[in-house]
């Protein structure tokens, strides 16, 4: 199940949203990618969406600032602030939407590599279930078809998993 | 906030059901067709209540439905829920596999400068052990 390109999504608790992603690269080369304005502009932002701005202040107590530029101009900015930082292994970072700015969420980073690809996982930790919940389903928004092929992949990977 | 919360207590119900192996082999099994209890005891080493049990809490979740035939009353898969809940999660990988693909990209590209620029300055490495 290492194979990359296989972004698993899953809900561990009622407040909880985790990813796993696998990368071919070493853990450095991604965490950098993770953390270095830089580099997080070459890649950050769902399909026609790019950073317009993004600054990054990479120190416990420093913060981050994202606006994301999407189609027709829409804008969908964010900030946050760093709790840990322990390169090239772990971040642990407060964050907050625009949109959403009594709400924020506690999102944790782990880099582990194990020949020469890097797993990433994140969790990210919200206020309420209910504001979890809104985040699933504003990514919904961005295109995503219900049918019986997803259904297969879900119970593909479910099982998978518990195998 | 009126967003879409009749939905939601379904997708509780969809995710609960779907927190336990056995169910969720339950429904593999069932996504090929409908079985009986019999049936789908088998593969598992559970007497028959229990795997009745799994059942009942997939039934309640209006995952599984129950066949027309009296006897066998075998159980088959309802497939609207369960596309709610893939449709659910589906939407927020979508959003990030975007740019996760791009991210790749990008890691190829840093790998072979990397390589060009600095002589193999090993990344120091610790507890890489199993």
């Amino acid at each position: 199940m290492k194979n990359t390109g296989t972004l698993q999504v899953t809900t561990p608790t009622d407040r909880e949203i985790m990813m796993t992603r696998v990368f071919d690269a070493p853990r450095q080369l991604v965490f950098d990618a993770f953390t270095k304005a830089e580099l997080l502009k070459g890649w950050f932002g769902p399909r026609g969406w790019s950073l317009a701005v993004c600054e990054v202040d990479l120190r416990v107590g420093g913060g981050f600032r994202f606006v994301l530029r999407g189609p027709g101009g829409r804008e969908m900015g964010m900030r946050g602030v760093w709790r840990e930082i322990a390169p090239p292994e772990r971040t642990v970072h407060m964050e907050t939407f625009d949109d959403y700015p009594q709400d924020s969420s506690l999102v944790t980073g782990l880099f582990v590599e194990k020949d020469g690809k890097t797993t990433f996982t994140a969790t990210v930790l919200y206020g309420s279930k209910e504001v979890r919940d809104i985040v699933l389903k504003s990514g919904m928004e961005h295109g995503a078809a219900e049918s019986y092929d997803k259904l297969a992949e879900l119970l593909a990977t479910a099982e998978a998993r518990s195998a | 906030m009126g967003y879409g919360q009749s939905t939601s207590a379904g997708l509780d119900a969809t995710f609960a059901a779907l927190a336990d192996p056995t169910r969720r082999a339950i429904l593999a099994r069932l996504a090929s067709g409908e079985a009986s209890v019999t049936e789908l005891a088998k593969p598992f080493a559970m007497s028959q209540p229990a795997i009745s049990k799994h059942l009942k809490v997939l039934e309640h979740a209006g995952l599984i439905s129950r066949g027309r035939d009296a006897q066998r009353r075998p159980r088959r898969i309802e497939a609207r829920p369960l596309a709610d809940a893939s449709g659910w999660l589906e939407g927020y990988r979508k959003f990030w596999e975007g740019s996760f693909r791009r991210l790749d990209a990008l890691l190829d590209e840093l790998k072979t400068s990397g390589k060009k620029k600095r002589k193999s300055r090993p990344y120091k490495k610790r507890g890489n052990h199993r």
